[in-house]
Order: structure tokens, then sequence, then C-alpha cells
């Protein structure tokens, strides 16, 4: 911790990042008048906010020497020791249909746990506003549907699930890739189409697929069955893993859902069938599209769970007695997650033709599941302001890092163009646009 | 009258007259886009404007899809709902198998049903419908029942960044199916002319719009309904040398090619419109080739199978000692139409140009 030098451009006109709290700070006075923030002399580089803190280090750390004479100086006045391990907390109790008892409604939550799952949500959504960034100025193309506001629902399935399950999910997937396993590096150059990409750069947006995620599916419903396949195979093979296949609210009217559900229940298979619901399938609200909003309930043979899907606790704990019900060999079992997405359904959807910014707004400001989780840890003294932060910074490089690489990794080689067509030993002749060019498809 | 219509005042600074060349009684008739005043269009104007035009001559009209109601994901229903009732431009939920059934039953019952399909390539789920059930309900039924007045829009072809599911041209599934009609419009003018025949027409009709084309084309179009005849192919361009047929946005492509062919080879192309993929213009294609010798064929879908295929087929059992090369076909590869490598897939003119100079060299 240092005192800074003097930011190059015009104290009065520049944007800069406060020397420790890391935070762009802007100074807001123009030409003539006064400048009323981070003005202290001997003090440049620094916000009011920092200052003070730092002010408060000082004093603590004169106090500890002269308490132990001439000690080593202490950057931080709290340590680690002061927090509490773990606390319990009050969820919301989720609606059933055709169950006894639901998922419990007091959670123990660790330390550990709510840094992860805060660091978890805050690269998702950091990945997902770089992406709009990066869209905008046409370096990603083609279609990239973005996942904010829903970030709890994908943290909280898979905290209750092994990495040996299986998920599968439509094309709002970039979340998913991530809890999955996949890295954002691998994510973004797979969104701008470069050879690093998760599907090497063929994909695209739609297309993401790691070990044991299935994807990253265009066709709206079309991997619902899929999900009950994967579900078969894992009965079949009696390993005890189970399938998590997810839908949106503007799927759930397609018909295919519902010859799923059919087999799912016949067979007994452990899937478990999550509705994402964040109220809109693309530009029709649901009140407008469904007969019956209750899509926990349109199972009907098949018992629900309806949960409360910006809070990462409540998504966790309905995950966790859902995947205890399917392994228990007592089959499918469907679980609809209330949930909110901030942007439009795509890049190329404004998201304010359907609803107001109004709505969208309260949304953010009384439900945002990052917002939630942090309030949650700071108020029962698990975590502290500064390392939030410092989880904040280190998420913001991380992903600054993979957009970078993602815009100069090179595109995928032409040959790919027709590779991975068919599965064929020696390689395929593929026939091209005219009848003298062919090219080779190896597999 | 002549005068009265002479005489009445312009419009406001968007449109203009055209010359009176004759009038005549019938409202749908093709001769009346001579005459009434036009307007700036676009493609998916031109669309709006057929499909006001029907909802209002026609009372049993309905439009149906999904997100039509606040105008669609391209525009094309703008500003319907608002003109002619929420019972008459209505949002279906997501579930095109559905709609397509649910549209083939409305018209079995009277209504003209007119479908909107998201995208093109979202159209297999009804595939079953269509191919099963609107094709085959007139034959099926001896000529007792018929889904005549359904027809199903949707926004067709490669538009720079659509990828897998966003890209496709899938003529060629529905191109093997006797019982319906495929129809594709290269422009506004054509479009709103082949739309206004598809939904008078009494078979099951398919409107493939290039959505490339939404916003790039623009013309005057008629404000008044006109038709332009199905099954009738368009000569644009008279030629000697060569015979370049497509449809859609390939035919701006085709253009370009026989600008370029004529001007660095010397060689004069005769350009073709197919506009119906089924029951396609024998007759004008093969006139062409008898007069020409050489064919050249071009499409964005996969070569395998793809329209060209049927056209090559023809034209080789019809005119086949007329031919002075073999029938050329510059079509997408096999593949599944990429992400990343659209600018390779596509049949761009140079490869077109390139099968030209070897056509012309045999």
């Amino acid at each position: 911790m240092c005192f800074s030098q003097t930011p190059e451009k015009k104290r009065w006109q520049q944007r800069w990042f406060c020397r420790y709290c890391r935070q762009r700070r802007r100074r807001a006075a123009p030409e003539g008048q006064r400048l009323t923030e981070g003005r202290i002399c001997a003090v440049q580089g620094l916000c009011w906010a920092s200052l003070g803190k730092m002010l408060t280090n000082i004093s603590n750390v004169l106090r500890a020497c002269a308490q132990r004479n001439g000690a080593a100086a202490v950057v931080s006045a709290r340590t680690y020791a002061d927090f509490t391990n773990e606390a319990t907390f009050e969820i919301k109790k989720c609606d059933t249909f055709k169950l006894d008892e639901g998922p419990a409604t007091q959670v123990v939550m660790t330390r550990d746990e709510g840094l992860q799952y805060y660091r978890t949500m805050q690269t998702m959504r950091r990945m997902e506003l770089k992406a709009d960034q990066l869209y905008k100025q046409k370096i990603i193309r083609g279609f990239c549907h973005l996942y904010d506001g829903q970030e709890a629902c994908a943290v909280g399935i898979e905290a209750a699930i092994n990495l040996s399950d299986h998920l599968i999910t439509a094309y709002r997937a970039h979340g998913y890739t991530y809890t999955r396993g996949g890295t954002v590096k691998k994510i973004m150059a797979e969104l701008t189409g470069r050879r690093g990409g998760i599907a090497k750069g063929k994909g695209g947006s739609m297309h993401m697929y790691c070990k044991h995620f299935y994807g990253g599916n265009g066709i709206v419903g079309a991997q619902v069955p899929l999900g009950a396949g994967v579900a078969l195979a894992c009965k079949y093979q009696g390993n005890s893993e189970l399938c998590v296949c997810l839908y949106g609210d503007g799927a759930a009217n397609q018909g295919q859902i519902f010859e799923t559900y059919n087999m799912a229940a016949l067979w007994k298979l452990p899937v478990i069938f999550i509705c994402e619901n964040n109220g809109y399938g693309m530009g029709t609200s649901v009140e407008r599209a469904a007969a019956s909003t209750d899509y926990f309930k349109r199972g009907e043979f098949i018992p629900g769970v309806r949960v409360d899907g910006m809070d990462v606790l409540c998504v966790r704990e309905a995950s966790r007695f859902a995947a205890d019900y399917c392994r228990s060999g007592k089959g499918p079992i469907l679980m609809e997650l209330q949930t909110y997405r901030y942007h439009g359904h795509s890049m190329s959807d404004p998201g304010v033709s359907y609803r107001t910014r109004e709505e969208i707004q309260e949304v953010r400001s009384k439900s945002d599941p990052i917002s939630m989780l942090k309030d949650r840890m700071l108020s029962n003294n698990m975590a502290s302001v500064e390392e939030l932060k410092e989880i904040d910074v280190e998420v913001r490089k991380e992903i600054e890092d993979a957009a970078q690489f993602a815009t100069t990794d090179p595109e995928p080689p032409l040959e790919d163009l027709c590779n991975h067509i068919f599965h064929n030993n020696p390689p395929l002749e593929v026939r091209g646009t005219n009848p003298w060019s062919k090219l080779k498809s190896v597999s | 009258t002549l005068l009265t219509f002479l005489l009445a005042p312009a419009k406001q600074h968007r449109t203009e007259k055209l010359l009176v060349l004759s009038l005549t009684k019938t409202p749908l008739s093709y001769w009346l886009k001579a005459v009434s005043p036009t307007q700036k269009m676009n493609l998916f104007q031109s669309i709006t404007s057929a499909l006001d035009n029907t909802l209002a001559s026609d009372p049993t009209a309905v439009i149906f899809g999904e997100d039509v109601a606040f105008g669609g994901v391209f525009r094309c229903t703008v500003g319907l709902r608002d003109k002619y009732g929420k019972d008459r431009v209505f949002n279906t939920p997501l579930c095109e198998q559905g709609i397509v059934g649910f549209g083939i039953g409305a018209a079995v019952a009277g209504a003209t049903a007119i479908a909107e399909i998201q995208f093109a390539d979202y159209i297999y789920p009804a595939f079953d419908q269509i191919v099963n059930e609107a094709a085959k309900y007139r034959y099926r039924s001896g000529n007792l029942f018929d889904c005549g007045s359904l027809t199903i829009r949707a926004p067709w072809g490669c538009v720079g960044h659509g990828s897998l599911y966003h890209s496709q041209s899938p003529e060629a599934f529905f191109a093997h199916c006797p019982g319906i009609k495929v129809v594709i419009p290269r422009s506004p003018v054509q479009a709103k002319g082949l739309l206004l025949s598809c939904i008078a027409d009494k078979n099951p009709c398919i409107f493939f719009e290039p959505k490339i084309l939404y916003r790039a084309a623009v013309e005057q179009v008629p404000e008044e309904p006109y038709i332009i005849p199905l099954s009738q192919a368009e000569i644009l361009q008279e030629g000697s040398d060569v015979t370049l047929v497509a449809w859609g946005t390939q035919i701006h492509v085709m253009k370009e090619v026989a600008a370029m062919a004529q001007e660095k080879l010397g060689v004069s192309c005769e350009v073709i419109d197919l506009q119906t993929i089924l029951p396609w213009d024998t007759e004008t294609i093969c006139k062409s080739v008898v007069k020409t010798g050489r064919l050249l064929i071009s499409h964005e879908a996969p070569i395998t199978g793809g329209f060209a295929a049927e056209i090559s087929s023809t034209v080789q059992e019809e005119c086949f000692l007329n031919l002075e090369a073999p029938i050329s076909r510059v079509c997408g590869y096999d593949t599944p139409f990429p992400h990343i490598f659209e600018p390779f897939y596509i049949p761009d003119k140079w490869k077109c140009f390139e099968a030209i100079k070897k056509m012309i060299n045999y």
C-alpha cells in the first residue's frame, strides 16, 4: 500500500482507479469549479472512503505497535478468525404438488460455501455483462442469450448435485457451462468463434458442451427427451447418477415435454425436470402463453415443487431434496424455479417492449441473487466488505483476461468446416459448392 | 372511373402514381399494379401490406404464430392487431406442431389461416403435420375436404450471422411432398404479389421469406392488392450463352454474376427466378436451356438432395441433346450450416463465376 503518483491526465477530467479500493472513481467537477472528491493534496489517487479506511488502519497499526513493542505492521484490522463459520438461515417454504413434505426451510451455510457461491455468481454475472459488451462491439456475432439475473439457479443446482451427475439445458447455457466445469476463457472464446473455444469455435453461444453437460440446445424443448434418455442410461448402468433436465416457461408448452413426462414416469427414470420460469417466453408473458402457469403441476402424475429461483439457498435445498428423491428410485420429479432475467431474450431483443424498465429495476433492487447472498453474509458476519470486494476485483481480472484471449485467439482452420460431420475412418469426401471442389471430412 | 382517378390528389411525399395503362374491375388483378399508387417499402413492410389487404378483404382471415401480436420478431405484422382486433391476430404458445395442426383445422373449417413459424429452422416439429396432414387432405378425402386456405410463412435463408439454427433453407424437404406449394420471393414487389397468390390459392402453401432481405431490399410497392401467378418462373435478363437459375436471395448474387460474366468473359447470361419451387415451371427453364445449352443452378442449401438436383435431372431428361456442358450446381457444402465458416460455406459470386468459366470452356 503506497501513496500513488499523480494520474496522467488532468485531474479534473479523468476517471481513475483509487489505489486502495481499486474501484473506479470519477472526478465529477467540471473545469473551473472546486473539486471536492479525492482532492487531498498529500494523498493523491485515493477516494474519500479509502482515505478513511486507510487512516483507520494506520491508527490500528500504531495502536498495535504501541502494545506490542514494534511488531510488524498489521495491514487489515480484522482477521479471518473474526468471522462466523456457519449460520442458519430461514428460507421460503416451497409449494409442493403430490408430495407429503417439501424441502427444508432451515438451512445451514458455511462461510466457505458462501464465498464460493458468491464468487461463482459474480463470475457468471461479469461474464454475461462482458459478453454483452463484446456483442455490442460486434466481436461476438450471431445470437447471444444472456443469463444474468438467473445465476442463483445454476449455482444452487450445482451445489446440490455432483460433477458425475448429468445436466442438459436449452440455449441460455453460458452459466451452466461454467458451473459444470468450463472455464471463462473457453466460454468466451466459443462466443467469439475461435479455436480455443469449448466446442472448438464451431458451436457458438448456443452449443457449449463439457463433461456430463450436454449443452447448449438451440431448438426449444428438444433437449428434454434427450435428458430422459441420459437418465435411462444412468438407471441402466446402475451408477446412481441422475440427469437434471432444464427448460424454460416457453418450452413448457411444447408437445415433446409431455411425451417425456409420460416416458419418465412410466419407467421411473432418475430425471429432475426443472422449468426455469423467468416470466417471459421471449416476448410473451406466461399469462398470455399458458393456460396454467403452475408449471410445477404440469407433470400431473409427476410430483412437483415450486422454488424461489432468486435465492441460491432455496434452490440448493430444493435441488438436494429432488436429488434425494430421484436417487432413492422413486422416479422423476419436477421443479419450477421462479426467476427473472435482466437482459432481453437475446442481444437483438431490447427487453423493454414487452415489460417496463421499472419492473426490471424493481427485481434488481429487491431480489438480485448476488445482493441477497452478500447481505446475508455481511449481516451474519460471515465475510467482510473488503473480502468480497477483493473477490470482485479478482473476478474482473479473470474476465478481462478471458475477453482478451477470446478476441486475440485465431479462428478455427478452414479444414474444420467439414470435419466431424459423420464418424468415418478413412476421411470422407464432402461435395463442395461446385463439382470440382471436394473437401475432406475427418472424424 | 378513369377521370376521377387521374384527378384525385396525390398522396404525400412518399408515394408516386404510375401512368394509367389499363383499368379492370376485379380488385385482385395483376394489372392494377400498374395503376395504383405505390409506396417505398422494404420486404417486411410489403408483407405487412399484403396481410393488411387480406385481413381487410377477407373477413375469415386470421394470422397467428409466436409473438405476432406485437408485430413479430421481424416486424411483419406491425399494427395489424390494433387495426383488426385481437381475435384475428393472436399469439400462439411455443408449439410449431400445434400451430400448423391448428392452422390445418381452421382452414378445413373454412377460415383463411395464415400461420407464422418464427424461423424456417423451427418448422421441423410441424413437418409431420404439413407432409402427412396438410398435403394429403384433399387426396385422401376424395376432394370432400381440403385445407387450401392455409398459408404458412417462415423467414428463410442465411443472414450473415445466423449459424446453425437461424439460417437454414428447407425447401428441398418440402419439394419431395406432393400436395403443397412452396414459394420463395426475391424482392418486396414479388413478395406481396406471391403472398397474396398463396393466400388466394386453393392449396396449402408454404411461403419462405428471405430474412436477409427484410430490411435490405427496398422497392416501390403498390398499395392495392395484386397477384403474381404461381408456378411461373420469371426471366429477369435475356441471354444466349448460359442459363442461371436461382431463387430468393441467390437471385441477386446471380445478377451480379451475370454482369461479371458479360464484362470479363463476354458471356451473355439468362437469369431466371424460379419463384415457385413446387410445382416448378419446367417449361420456361427447359426452353431457356434449349436456347443457351448451358445451365447453372445455385442455392444455399446443401448440394446433396438440394432442389438443384431435381431441376438438373429433369432438364437432362428433356434437353439432353441440347446441352453443351454438364449442368452445374453451385450450392452449399454438405455440412450443417456453420457458425464461423459461413463466408466460406455460401455459394457466392466467385464460385458461380468459376463454374461459368468451366462450363464455357468445357
